[in-house]
């Protein structure tokens, strides 16, 4: 797994109607007919199975793809397999103008990254657009376009570049110093 | 300066002198799963847990609730292989019998205020109900939790909610809460810890409460906290000084006041939780089937209201009524008080408890292009099948029952 703190990728924009797709709650990401899975490798034929309009986005993701979407991305359930799925594909991060609270912290604890974005305008960033994400920083940079988010927090940090919550706490000696 | 409601469950729980912003490694006192997710934990302690996984066997146990008794081969799979290691730690499993995880947990004690609890379960923020944190969460947390009795969490900003008024009478908690997602939608209260205030609040029964905190999630919140009221303390046969409470000098990021005089009985359109209208508001909306039961209105109090309601009176024709209790002890007063025989003589299903359509599982999933009434928390496109679910309080799925569309509790009272 990566533990790059800067990443450049192809940037796949999800847009509804209005603008950045908003509300892409668990079931939308990796529907719950798929729950019983428990293998990471065969959850990425599953993402975004369920989202109107990105049906295929499994079939048409590449490794290295940086997926960018709108208000509270991953609402909903609590499953790890809306995180996993994308992991499966090799999709680097996921950048969202916010997320949901569940969401947010099982993307941290698996290592994988994801950065805030709040109040990014709707036409900032264009689909398919090579981009690169710092993510120290929170900062968003494509087409010659940057976009400043949210930093990433300190426990963040530290449980990505480990690569994982049990990996961190492994060098924390279990977790009880911390 | 004070400490919130969260600020001081957390204080009590390793937290010390946290405030909002600050990431503290929190005690928790019940680690749970459930049959969902549960056999990713038991993957997770195989892989990284070591010759002892589990740190307490007091403190952990197994609940199943999704899919009970399994119907399908993969969920059969996951329950057994997680029987096989509760087994052989020494661990509790609440099995396909037991009910809604979250509500055993208020059930048998464990969940009380003040306490700690996480599990796979995206509403076990719901034990903000009585006073005490829960929270969803994912496998891999759920699994070192687990292994060290710990998790780390972000202390949210909290904000404190006013109700201000008292309801029409014939409106639930339901309605209360979907005024609350109509007002705050899911964003506005998004990653914040909720305090509720007011006269309602104060008089709510503990029923009252699981509903409300059961819509948190759904509002975005990480929790609504209900400070515990005279009833709630009386359940746990505590006093309030063994509760924990906000301090009198708290301070919010926000402070709202929402006003519920009269409100009336409301129901959130597909596909949102948020998308709340008036009853009255609608066009005329034929269903298909109504759903009464989950973690929102499965309860002793939502069932008897139900079948209260309904007794004397018919399904109408061609509408599915199906019916979920939440947890064993609920259904087992329900036989033995002669209610479920309302339910039944009316036209009603009965399943054995659990979290019915949601999650798949159970009972209640609905066809493409069905219309369902349905008590629980959720109304996301595919969420409970393709059809499309109007969430709705007790009064409501009762009245659209028997009249075939959704109506108000006040139409039913019409009808003989």
């Amino acid at each position: 797994m990566s533990h790059e703190l800067t990443l450049n990728g192809r940037l796949w924009v999800l847009r509804e109607e209005d603008g950045l797709f908003g509300d892409i709650d668990t079931d939308m990401i990796y529907h719950n007919a798929h729950l019983a899975v428990t293998d990471v490798d065969k959850m990425g034929q599953y993402a975004f199975g369920n989202l109107a309009g990105y049906k295929d986005f499994a079939a048409l993701a590449k490794p290295g793809d940086i997926v960018l979407a709108g208000e509270n991305f991953g609402s909903g359930s609590s499953r790890q397999h809306a995180v996993d799925c994308f992991r499966a594909l090799g999709v680097l991060a996921v950048a969202a103008k916010s997320f949901g609270a569940i969401y947010k912290r099982n993307a941290i604890n698996s290592g994988f990254p994801i950065v805030e974005l709040p109040g990014l305008p709707d036409s900032l960033f264009n689909h398919f657009s090579d981009a690169v994400l710092d993510l120290e920083n929170g900062v968003l940079t494509s087409g010659g376009t940057t976009y400043q988010g949210l930093p990433m927090s300190t426990v963040a940090r530290d449980i990505y570049i480990a690569g994982g919550l049990f990996e961190y706490a492994e060098k924390m000696n279990g977790g009880n110093s911390a | 300066m004070g400490r919130t409601l969260l600020e001081n469950i957390f204080a009590s729980h390793g937290g010390n002198d946290c405030s909002a912003g600050d990431v503290v490694w929190i005690d928790i006192d019940n680690r749970t799963a459930r049959d969902f997710a549960g056999a990713s934990v038991v993957a997770d302690l195989e892989k990284y847990g070591g010759e002892s996984p589990v740190s307490d066997v007091e403190k952990t146990f197994f609940t199943f609730d999704c899919n009970v008794p399994a119907n399908t081969i993969p969920y059969a799979d996951n329950q057994h292989r997680i029987r096989q290691f509760a087994r052989k730690h020494g661990l509790k499993v609440y099995d396909v019998d037991a009910g809604i995880g979250s509500h055993v947990v208020i059930e048998e004690g464990m969940g009380r205020p003040g306490t700690t609890t996480v599990g796979t379960d995206s509403h076990l923020n719901i034990m903000g109900c009585v006073g005490a944190f829960g929270q969803g969460m994912g496998d891999v947390d759920i699994a070192y939790s687990f292994k060290t009795g710990k998790v780390w969490f972000q202390v949210p900003s909290s904000v404190k909610v006013t109700l201000d008024g008292t309801p029409a009478p014939g409106t639930e908690a339901k309605d209360v809460a979907l005024a609350m997602l109509r007002r705050f939608s899911s964003h506005e209260l998004l990653g914040k810890s909720v305090e509720i205030y007011g006269k309602w609040a104060d008089s709510a029964t503990l029923s009252d409460c699981i509903t409300l905190s059961s819509l948190a999630t759904e509002m975005g919140a990480i929790i609504a906290l209900i400070p515990p009221n005279e009833t709630v303390l009386k359940y746990f046969d505590m006093t309030r000084q063994e509760a924990v409470y906000a301090d009198d000098d708290a301070t919010y990021e926000e402070e709202y006041v929402l006003d519920i005089d009269g409100l009336e009985p409301l129901v959130a359109v597909p596909h949102s939780p948020t998308n709340v209208h008036c009853i009255s508001d609608l066009e005329d909306v034929k269903v298909d089937g109504v759903f009464i039961g989950s973690c929102t209105n499965g309860t002793y109090d939502d069932l008897r209201l139900a079948a209260e309601l309904i007794r004397g009176r018919k399904v109408a024709p061609g509408v599915m009524l199906k019916v979920v209790p939440a947890t064993r002890r609920t259904w087992s007063r329900l036989l033995e008080e002669g209610l479920l025989k309302d339910i039944f003589n009316a036209g009603g299903s009965v399943s054995n408890a659990g979290c019915g359509g949601c999650a798949s599982g159970q009972i209640g999933m609905t066809g493409t292009g069905e219309v369902q009434v349905s008590t629980s928390n959720r109304n996301f496109a595919g969420k409970q099948g393709r059809g499309k679910t109007y969430l709705a309080g007790i009064g409501t799925a009762v009245a659209s029952a028997v009249l075939g569309r959704i109506a108000s509790i006040s139409e039913l009272e019409e009808v003989e």
